[in-house]
């Protein structure tokens, strides 16, 4: 009798009654995700010696179609980016050159950063990418989260697997671990000051960790976004980044 | 008494040739090998020390960590106010600031757009300052291809393999993109103005050549640069002159400060300083191997020419020749066979070394994909050195091995020695 309730206890602890983790992964591409977006951030680049603050506006339809503009510092203003599937292409203004970017380039640093050409550009709602499992329960800054783990089902996905910790109110993540083929972690996000904009929750600062370099890391900054705002389609042209 | 045991060696060649031979194999053996160790790591660290090194270098503490990474964000800043305190207190050496870089080279078409792309392994040095010796240093005049050596701002010269596969001909732009010291994005472009051919795979096969002054504009570098070297006035590589300054400029450093100033000598570098201690470890070990190896098998060359004169050596004693006297006859032979030997394997393994010296061995076709720097035509080097690193083991040899061989003498007992003979 005793082992008996012992096997019951244990059996209900290992089927923990969690939600649907394709249920969550939903609700959170509703929030983060859409058809078009238009954004204004700032990118705090935190170097050894010193840090320094792009500003960039940006333009994406899909996972596809991207293109951003840098405003400042006085370095970048005027350098447009544009990507198109697993093409990018770089305007510098200062050589008047358009340069092509594409296969493992895209993994590369923006600006020194802590983010990849593909971590800016990279809009795919999660559902379509990778299947997903509910596997704890945690808390985060006193807000009650799902520990979803993730693993790509596709094969371009940027990173093999993930973990996220979604709120379980507002159907945010508020952290995610990004990690390659080998397990190895490659990315720590940290996500905060979500608000509500347009009727939806979104972190409108996050930190990107690229475990493998020193330092404090990159903060991304939304300053302003717009969700399914219609997009010129010559903006996702190459003509647009000489303009 | 000599003439006479000479004449003994020449008249009776089954007493000589096969000692002589094996002496003459060992001594050229050793001498060839030594000067071909010497003369590789010779020209690897020589190669290291012009194109990477310098004897001395001085970079961050910050930059040292990461070297390999070139951090150019770690670069020394203030850099031509060091170069002159380092020019007042340290006059033997000559110094330079140079900067590695890494990035990409895009090649345009018509229309501006990319034609094609590879990545670069840059190198800034101070081209256009005379004074600096940096052309001469890298042999880049006698490196180039084709083309001719940047004169002034924007223009550059890149590795002739690299030209090849970019389709890149003198009088063409390319861009280079990279990051700055800030990490911001940076483009620019530059003419082509020559193709150049170190011989070293690692270098040839993405390198682009720019003058100091493009990349500290290029990489936000204003009065920085990742690198400065000193090379010793004599141009020879002197480790205890290197470590006696390095040792005094970084005991006045700031120990406290990332971004303070260090100094690294030549065999602290690129893992030299083992190369080179495993060459001294190895010429030791393959003489050391030649003399035992040598000392056995004249041993029992000795011990069959011992069985062979047994006959010659009783009568000897029979007639009333002390046995010291033989072994010491024996002796000499040894003394002169070894000579005899040593002389002629010197001759021949300085003959093949000087040979290897001026032709050297091409290994071009093993370092493809190799990232090693090291030159792709391998030479031996003859030093005063290889005159008697195999004259004296091949000698000592043939005498250890003779004297080994000839205690039997001692074994022979007078008394029946004419019952010996008489068999």
């Amino acid at each position: 009798m005793k082992y008996l309730l012992i096997t019951i206890l244990s059996l209900s602890f290992a089927f923990q009654n969690y939600p649907d983790a394709d249920g969550i992964l939903k609700k959170v591409d509703a929030n983060m995700s859409s058809d078009t977006n238009i954004t204004e951030s700032s990118m705090v680049i935190h170097g050894k010696r010193n840090s320094r603050t792009v500003v960039s506006r940006s333009y994406g339809e899909g996972y596809k179609k991207s293109f951003s503009e840098y405003l400042a510092p006085a370095r970048e203003m005027g350098t447009k980016m544009l990507k198109l599937e697993d093409r990018l292409w770089i305007y510098s203004p200062s050589t008047d050159r358009t340069i092509q970017l594409s296969g493992h380039m895209l993994r590369q640093s923006v600006m020194g950063s802590d983010l990849s050409y593909e971590d800016m550009m990279e809009d795919r709602k999660l559902t379509e990418m990778y299947n997903s499992k509910v596997i704890g329960e945690e808390a985060i800054d006193g807000r009650k989260v799902w520990v979803v783990e993730l693993i790509s089902k596709v094969e371009d996905a940027t990173y093999h697997s993930r973990k996220a910790w979604i709120d379980q109110e507002r159907y945010v993540p508020l952290k995610e671990e990004l990690f390659a083929k080998s397990g190895q972690l490659l990315k720590r996000v940290t996500l905060s000051e979500v608000k509500k904009v347009e009727g939806r929750w979104y972190p409108t600062k996050m930190n990107y960790k690229d475990v493998l370099k020193d330092g404090e890391g990159t903060d991304f900054i939304i300053d302003k976004i717009e969700f399914n705002a219609e997009i010129p389609e010559h903006i996702f042209t190459k003509a647009s980044l000489k303009k | 008494m000599i003439k006479f045991l000479f004449k003994g060696i020449l008249r009776d060649k089954s007493r000589s040739v096969l000692p002589i031979t094996i002496v003459i194999l060992g001594v050229t053996l050793t001498i060839v090998l030594s000067g071909y160790l010497r003369g590789v790591m010779g020209d690897m660290t020589d190669q290291s020390a012009r194109f990477q090194t310098g004897h001395v270098k001085i970079v961050t503490k910050a930059y040292e960590e990461a070297m390999d990474q070139m951090p150019i964000d770690l670069a020394i800043l203030g850099v031509d106010s060091l170069l002159e305190s380092l020019q007042k207190q340290y006059p033997n050496l000559q110094w330079v600031k140079r900067t590695n870089f890494g990035g990409l080279i895009d090649v345009p078409d018509a229309n501006g757009e990319t034609k094609g792309q590879g990545p670069a392994a840059g190198m800034a040095l101070e081209l256009f300052d005379p004074t600096s010796n940096e052309i001469e240093r890298m042999n880049i005049l006698s490196s180039i291809v084709v083309g001719k050596i940047p004169s002034k701002p924007g223009e550059a010269i890149i590795g002739q393999e690299f030209a090849d596969k970019l389709k890149v001909k003198i009088g063409d732009e390319i861009t280079y993109v990279g990051s700055t010291m800030n990490g911001s994005m940076s483009f620019k472009s530059f003419i082509v103005s020559g193709t150049i051919r170190f011989g070293s795979s690692a270098l040839d096969k993405g390198a682009i050549i720019i003058d100091i002054s493009d990349a500290q504009e290029m990489l936000d570098l204003e009065d920085g640069s990742t690198e400065i070297l000193g090379f010793l006035n004599d141009g020879v590589y002197v480790h205890e002159k290197a470590e006696a300054l390095k040792n005094d400029f970084n005991s006045k450093a700031d120990t406290n400060d990332e971004f303070a100033p260090t100094m690294l000598t030549l065999k602290e570098q690129n893992n030299l300083g083992s190369y080179l201690d495993m060459v001294d470890v190895y010429s030791g070990l393959f003489v050391g191997i030649f003399v035992f190896a040598m000392s056995l098998v004249l041993w029992n060359t000795g011990l069959l020419g011992g069985l062979r004169r047994y006959q010659e050596f009783g009568i000897r004693l029979a007639l009333g020749e002390s046995k010291g006297r033989i072994y010491r006859n024996i002796i000499m032979e040894a003394v002169l066979i070894g000579t005899i030997g040593s002389v002629i394997g010197t001759t021949i393994g300085v003959g093949i070394t000087l040979y290897w010296q001026q032709t050297g061995i091409d290994i071009s076709a093993y370092l493809q994909n190799s990232t090693m720097m090291m030159p792709s035509v391998l030479r031996s080097k003859f030093t005063a050195q290889l005159l008697y690193i195999g004259f004296i083991p091949g000698l000592f040899a043939m005498v250890i091995g003779n004297m080994l061989s000839g205690i039997g003498i001692y074994k022979r007992e007078t008394a029946i020695l004419f019952k010996e003979l008489e068999v």
